[in-house]
């Protein structure tokens, strides 16, 4: 008897902890859209197709980056360096535009740049068996340096071509049509959470970072996977990167400053955890549209930049405290 | 004699397993009192009952003839309870000195006082007869025999009566073994009270006055050391009825598919030599830390091998990765499924088929449909007690979360099996089950290497039996051949006759 009672709880909390799991994000950003709407003032400005594409534009940047920092915090890894590769390839795509390159294979070049630092940064921290943190700290001041050199600590201002449109907000006064970046990164972000989910690739990623032991047991080559994890997540920098161009029209060293913070708030809000093992890219696409959502709210409120940061700051613990105690919750029933 | 410590009838259990029935000994002021028992007997959970690192359920305990139930360690240190654990407990980057005054550091509101700190960790050294470890220089780069003296040295700064001393040789040379008896017996004389733990009853003949046996968490013989025999210690260690039984499936062994010769590794093992053939389960016994683990570590790919060849199906493949052995049908079962046999935030059906992804995915996409399918086989070839496929490994119990673990070599279709304490940690229906599952195998022509530190599963289920003592693996032989009394005797480094002690 004691068996069966025993067998048939933890089997409804299974159920109803894994709806929350994939639910809780998606919450959290209802919750951050409804706050806004208290205030009849910003209701009729802040529920309007032109601000939802606002809001869309602005979230691209950090949500591709958080497309390939998901890969790397499930792992069990972490890159502080994504920041400085923004910056560094809007500087190299601005200058290689000015150069009279042709816009497509700047897109390549660009992208396979945050590539190779990646690729880099992965040879370090598997090759030399270093922590991911220190390894990318240092690359964060490489990317930045080598920035700034290439423009001589100047932004580039690059000529007009088809990069620029790709956020552009072309009708501004209406929602559609969505420039090219942000169905770009709905597509990856679809593209990638199948990867997560139904390929070896994926799972060899999950179980990396669940326990790096057992992956070795199981005759995974955990340093060559490391190796592409990071490489693959660069690509995605670099790709964040060209957007970074798109956007401000000019390669600016000085840009993005802080950048990787956002990025991982926006994938721990989505629900990984630093230790590895439990993340979503559905869940990061959704954190990084409530960060987005917050800075945009609070704007349109008027409210002054420290409250911004005072409030999305507040977010992001409450987030991740929330998500504990549900885990805890879990835990126990 | 005065007694110094007093437990009687104390009881301790954690959750089901009763890790303590019932416990009662006495230690005398300035008496060594050796503590003997195989592993799992209960003398870790005495240990940390002692030293405050957990209550026991029922019994009393005495210090110097006053009621003593420690709350927490601090408490019990500053009751003069030391304990000197097997893996030394220093802060490793700190100097001798600081470790010495850890916690004791000498200080007028908060500032160390320079002067009084370096003549209390000199003379406490000095009392030990190794004034010459430098004060100066960080703990980890010194000897594991001066670490202990450092650590020995914090008790003595803390007053200790008592010292309680985990297995203190067990990674010691013979001159430091020496050495570390020589400052055994000085505590003695000063009047302090040494509880001593070894698998190595030489030793503890030599240092230590009386003894306690422990069998599965009751005391069951006390004694005077120096007119007791080796014999008579090993009987009572062992005396135990044999309840489980042990499936046995007809089988013939065929050809030799695993050779091992003459294999070391960085440190353990020193020397292993096996063959084992088809339908063959070959048993290991030992103590715990006799290299055991590390050989079928080294064996798998998992850990350097130093030298020495590895022969599968009679091809030399001496070095191999993990990946490498399991494409040629090798699977190992880990020890510790919590640390490395699992992933524990994952679902059954991952943890079963993660080593051959490759059968069920094309292009790389794996097909949910066939892992269902291949997990549900498992699950219910194996009995194992799960919501479904898709339920996380950490929501099941011990037992099931073992089948789990086993099962992934049964999905992987694994020919030679090496089993690292399957049966640890888990209920008793959930061990049948394993026996039964090896018996198996076995009938079907698969080979199996069993660790375990369980004598009577070792005999009931094992074709031959080898033992290893010290990182050497002994001859094998049948299993009927051994029994209890031989295993142990071998394990703890007694020759046939019982007296000749083999040592590096």
């Amino acid at each position: 008897m004691g068996r069966i009672i025993r067998m048939g709880s933890p089997a409804n909390s299974f159920r109803f902890a894994s709806i929350l799991n994939t639910a809780g994000p998606f919450l959290g950003l209802l919750f951050v859209v409804g706050l806004f709407a208290l205030s009849a003032d910003l209701r009729p400005h802040f529920f309007s197709g032109a601000n939802f594409k606002i809001i869309l534009i602005q979230t691209v940047i950090v949500a591709i980056g958080a497309l390939g920092m998901t890969l790397i915090i499930i792992s069990g890894g972490i890159d502080l360096s994504v920041g400085s590769v923004v910056a560094l390839a809007s500087v190299l795509g601005a200058t290689s535009l000015k150069q009279g390159y042709a816009p497509a294979t700047v897109i390549v070049f660009v992208v396979c740049a945050g590539g190779l630092i990646g690729l880099l940064n992965g040879a370090i921290i598997a090759g030399l068996r270093m922590m991911p943190f220190i390894v990318t700290l240092g690359m964060m001041g490489v990317a930045r340096g080598t920035a700034k050199w290439l423009s001589g600590s100047q932004t580039v201002n690059a000529p007009e071509t088809a990069i620029n449109s790709m956020m552009a907000r072309m009708e501004p006064t209406q929602l559609f049509p969505l420039p090219p970046g942000v169905w770009i990164t709905v597509g990856l972000a679809l593209f990638m959470s199948l990867v997560m989910r139904q390929t070896i690739f994926g799972r060899y990623v999950f179980a990396i970072g669940s326990n790096e032991a057992t992956a070795r047991l199981c005759g995974i080559r955990v340093p060559l996977f490391k190796v592409l994890i990071y490489t693959l997540a660069g690509l995605f920098f670099g790709l964040s990167g060209l957007m970074q161009l798109s956007r401000l029209t000019q390669g600016d060293p000085t840009v993005a400053i802080g950048l990787e913070l956002d990025i991982i708030a926006a994938v721990v809000i989505g629900g990984a955890s630093l230790n590895g093992g439990t993340g979503s890219i559905l869940g990061s696409m959704i954190g990084a549209l409530i960060m987005a959502v917050l800075r945009n709210g609070t704007n349109q409120m008027g409210w002054p930049t420290y409250m911004q940061e005072i409030i999305i700051g507040a977010v992001i613990i409450l987030a991740v405290g929330l998500d504990r105690l549900r885990q805890a919750r879990a835990r126990v029933s | 004699m005065t007694v110094r410590l007093r437990m009687t009838n104390v009881q301790k259990s954690f959750g089901a397993t009763r890790a303590l029935r019932s416990v009662s000994f006495e230690v005398g002021a300035g008496e060594v009192h050796a503590l003997i028992g195989e592993n799992g007997a209960g003398k870790s959970t005495l240990m940390k009952v002692l030293s405050g690192a957990c209550r026991p359920e029922a019994g009393q305990i005495e210090l110097d003839g006053e009621p003593f139930v420690p709350a927490n360690p601090l408490h019990a240190r500053h009751c003069g309870i030391a304990m000197i654990y097997q893996e030394l407990n220093l802060a490793p980057h700190l100097s001798v000195e600081e470790n010495i005054l850890l916690g004791e550091e000498p200080a007028t509101f908060g500032w160390l006082n320079r002067s009084r700190r370096r003549q209390m960790a000199r003379s406490a050294l000095a009392e030990l007869h190794h004034e010459n470890i430098p004060l100066d220089v960080p703990v980890g780069t010194r000897t594991v025999a001066e670490k202990q003296v450092v650590e020995i040295a914090r008790a003595l700064i803390g007053e200790a009566k008592v010292l309680l001393m985990d297995e203190p040789t067990s990674s010691l040379t013979q001159v430091d073994t020496e050495n570390l008896f020589a400052v055994i017996r000085r505590l003695r004389d000063r009047g302090v009270s040494i509880v001593y733990i070894s698998h190595f009853l030489e030793e503890c003949q030599r240092i230590c006055d009386r003894y306690t046996v422990l069998r599965d968490g009751e005391s069951v013989g006390t004694g005077v050391m120096a007119t007791a025999s080796l014999n008579e210690i090993i009987r009572r260690m062992v005396g135990r009825e044999i309840k489980e039984i042990y499936p046995r499936t007809p089988r013939q062994a065929g050809e030799a598919i695993l050779e091992l010769r003459n294999v070391a590794g960085e440190l353990k093992p020193r020397s292993v030599n096996l063959s084992l053939r088809e339908g063959e389960i070959l048993g290991i016994a030992g103590l715990v830390g006799a290299g055991r683990t590390e050989a079928l570590r080294v064996c798998f790919g998992l850990d350097r091998l130093k030298s020495g060849s590895v022969f599968v199906y009679a091809n030399e493949q001496t070095h191999a990765t993990p990946g490498r052995r399991l494409a040629d049908g090798i699977g190992l079962l880990s020890e510790n499924r919590k640390e490395e046999g699992l992933l524990l935030n994952r679902s059954v059906a991952d943890n079963l088929t993660m080593t051959r992804y490759g059968a069920l995915a094309r292009w790389g996409f794996i097909s949910q449909g066939r892992q269902r399918q291949a997990a549900a086989s498992c699950i219910s070839r194996l009995d194992v007690r799960a919501q479904g496929p898709g339920q996380p490994v950490n929501e099941l119990s011990g037992g099931n979360q073992q089948k789990v673990a086993l099962g992934r070599l049964l999905h992987h279709e694994a020919k030679i099996l090496l089993l690292d304490e399957p049966t640890r940690g888990i209920d008793v229906g959930s061990k049948v089950q394993i026996y039964k599952l090896m018996a198996e195998l076995a009938a079907q022509g698969k080979a199996i290497i069993f660790v375990s530190s369980y004598l009577p599963e070792l005999l009931g289920v094992c074709d031959t039996i080898g033992v290893m003592c010290r990182g050497v693996l002994s001859a094998i032989r049948p299993a009927a051949q051994w029994t209890e009394h031989s295993i142990i005797t071998a394990a703890i480094g007694q020759g046939e006759n019982g007296l000749n002690m083999v040592r590096a």
